[in-house]
């Protein structure tokens, strides 16, 4: 254990966890061999290039369009909603939507809740929420089932236990529901499946997300390859689905390109196992289907984001994950390393917007603006662009009032006052001159220690000429010839 | 304030001065890679749910009762949960009258509180119906209802789908428009492409997570 960085500094920063992340090679092996099958897997789903340009064109055309309209779509989803017996609730942050989820269970005096995969859930931190009032909430996806039974967090947002194998999930059940260990991952999955079937049958209430809202005819869509999703909106007698607000989509024939699109990027797959449309509740005469729907809609920073025009994109993600399994960060350092909800390039664009730059001041910066995230986002966000904006809005002084929630977090005076001195350095020529000729002389002089850089480099030393100084000799030189 | 118009102001701040983006929906995007020509869309159907472990048989109206019974029993099956209110449930209860085959006939007729414990554990097989197929991507679009509830093609290890080989169309978008799915939606309108699955560990693909283990699709030639 070094003694000299605290151990809380390093868990408490991308830049620490970072360092932990890549020294683990079990973490740096599941994380590679699977990323790999997943640029794979998209790959072969969009053989033809013509068509994917067109497709992704298309999408992020139809997402713009949404957004362009968003107020009114997010009411007209509303009034279809309740005209087809769905309450539709609105939260402005995460509490509230705790608070509105807690209160329609604790007006059934429901206990048990199951959970088909959600990352709004997520970002709600709804599991504790609940836990804290003594209501289980229990995931049913079996990667999130895996990670909850650890204590852990999703590390991606479609393949949430992707940093275990499968030895590591024989030894999780083994140690907490008795079972016997196995390398079989059938059997494993039977073990999931039997434990969790119980589960659905007890649940008092079945949570879900919404892949697509669809306003035209207040529809919720989801897609899903277990059948946790179907479960969790079938079973339970209430059925509580929790989203943010740029789900909305504005007609029943725009999901037809996005499910493309979506399954496509993230798995590979022409379509998911299941896509689930749900319209409202059970009518009198059926015989199955939750009595009661609710659909809460939530702000967390969304608003924000879509108060600037060219930040406004990032709401244009459809959560498919391409960007990360296309990400050489996100594939060496994993997804616990961003210590948010969020991972990866997505995480990087939308996790600020929710819960500040001062709590992710190094989100903007952890890439090397490599362009693979724009490139294979099937919305066409362009993240390496939004990046660099949320590094302008990162050392924004107060006095340029930054656009982004806790813009500024990196604003240092002296960093600013060392980059005027640099600009003013290199646009005034006699200047200019006068700084060469001492770096030249007194090199020697340069700190040997410049920071980060001296980490893991040597301190850099000026050259005794300056290349001005070579160039000319150079071609006085070719004169002489 | 509300936090409805909070965030709905906040938004209309944001938008002030645009105008909504035009609707420049390219329906031949996601039409023309995916036709095919009459005779080759049940043979995309079949390969695209056979590569996802679903088992399909080709057959004419008047055997498939037989064909169920003959999936059952190789199997084992001591029961089939059927829809008695439907075309399709009165033409299977027919056989079973008239065969007696070893297996249960159970009926779907009362509101699932009344026997969900035994739905969830006891019933090992279900029949159901479809209104269609998207060849496209091999799906099958189910349209649950009173009498073809929506945990009938969920709960049971084994679900048996009924496919009327004239109702197959070319892709979603197809489909959507053909039966006018944007003047009303059932209270859950379902794409199924295969039997339940997940990858979740290591990717390794496991067929039957949370639905049903096993899917047979009958397809029905018109006879």
């Amino acid at each position: 254990m070094s003694q000299r960085i605290p151990v809380k500094e390093l868990t408490d920063s991308f830049r620490g966890r970072a360092v932990g992340a890549l020294a683990d090679d079990q973490l740096r092996t599941n994380f590679r061999i699977a990323m790999d099958s997943l640029m794979q897997k998209r790959a072969d789903a969009f053989p033809d290039e013509e068509e994917r340009e067109g497709l992704r064109e298309l999408g992020n055309h139809i997402k713009a369009r949404a957004l362009s309209r968003l107020p009114d779509l997010l009411e007209q989803l509303e009034t279809r909603l309740t005209a087809n017996g769905v309450k539709v609730h609105w939260a402005e942050t995460t509490e509230e939507a705790n608070r509105i989820v807690h209160s329609i269970i604790e007006a059934k005096q429901g206990s048990q809740v199951v959970k088909g995969k959600s990352m709004v859930s997520e970002e709600m931190e709804m599991n504790d929420y609940l836990a804290d009032r003594n209501i289980e909430c229990l995931e049913s996806d079996m990667g999130e089932y895996i990670v909850q039974l650890d204590g852990e967090k999703p590390s991606h947002i479609i393949m949430p236990a992707i940093h275990k194998n499968r030895f590591q999930v024989s030894k999780l059940f083994h140690d907490k529901l008795g079972v016997d260990e196995t390398e079989d991952v059938n059997e494993l999955i039977q073990i999931g499946r039997r434990t969790l079937r119980q589960k659905f049958l007890e649940a008092d209430v079945g949570v879900s997300g919404v892949n697509f809202a669809i306003a035209e005819t207040g529809t919720l869509l989801l897609v899903e390859n277990e059948g946790n999703g179907r479960m969790s909106t079938t079973a339970p007698p209430v059925h509580i689905a929790v989203t943010g607000i740029e789900k909305v989509v504005e007609n029943l024939r725009d999901v037809v390109p996005l499910l493309s699109l979506l399954t496509r990027s993230a798995l590979g797959q022409p379509i998911t196992t299941y896509v689930n449309m749900i319209s409202g509740p059970r009518k009198a005469d059926e015989l199955d289907g939750p009595e009661e729907v609710h659909l809460v809609l939530l702000d967390n920073g969304r608003s924000g984001a879509f108060a600037d025009a060219q930040l406004r994109q990032t709401l244009n993600c459809i959560r498919c994950g391409a960007c990360m399994n296309h990400c050489p960060v996100y594939a060496r350092v994993g997804g616990h390393t961003y210590g948010e909800v969020y991972p990866g390039p997505i995480g990087k664009i939308i996790t600020p917007h929710m819960v500040g730059l001062h709590k992710v001041p190094d989100h903007p910066s952890a890439s090397s603006l490599c362009g693979a995230c724009g490139e294979v986002c099937p919305v066409k966000i362009p993240i390496p662009e939004m990046l660099q904006r949320l590094r302008q809005e990162n050392v924004k002084s107060p006095a340029e009032q930054p656009k982004v929630k806790d813009g500024g977090a990196k604003y240092s005076r002296k960093e600013r006052a060392i980059w005027r001195f640099w600009a003013s350095l290199n646009t005034s020529p006699v200047f200019y001159r006068l700084f060469l000729w001492g770096a030249t002389r007194f090199g020697k002089l340069a700190p040997k220690n410049v920071g980060p850089w001296t980490e893991n480099h040597s301190a850099p030393v000026p050259a005794r000429r300056s290349l001005h100084d070579l160039a000319k000799a150079h071609l006085n030189q070719g004169d002489q010839r | 304030m509300s936090a409805r118009s909070n965030i709905l102001n906040k938004l209309r701040a944001g938008l002030a001065g645009t105008t909504p983006r035009p609707d420049d929906f390219n329906e031949g995007l996601v039409t023309r890679p995916w036709q095919y020509a009459p005779e080759d869309r049940i043979a995309r159907l079949r390969s695209l749910m056979e590569a996802v472990h679903t088992e399909i048989h080709q057959l004419t109206t008047e055997e498939w009762p037989a064909r169920v019974q003959e999936l059952l029993e190789s199997r084992g099956l001591k029961n089939v949960l059927y829809a008695p209110g439907t075309e399709h449930g009165k033409q299977l209860a027919e056989h079973w009258q008239r065969a007696e085959p070893r297996p249960e006939l159970l009926v779907y007729d009362r509101p699932i509180e009344e026997w969900k414990e035994e739905l969830f554990w006891q019933v090992d097989a279900s029949v159901t119906g479809t209104v269609g197929g998207i060849a496209a991507t091999g799906s099958l679009v189910l349209w649950p209802d009173r009498h073809d509830p929506r945990l009938m093609s969920l709960l049971p290890p084994l679900h048996i789908a009924l496919l009327k080989a004239s109702e197959v169309e070319d892709n979603l978008y197809g489909m959507m428009q053909k039966q006018n799915w944007s003047a009303g939606l059932p209270t859950n309108l379902l794409l199924v492409s295969g039997p339940s699955k997940t990858a979740d560990i290591e990717q390794v693909l496991a067929y039957g997570a949370h639905g049903p283990k096993e899917l047979v699709v009958l397809i029905l030639e018109d006879a």
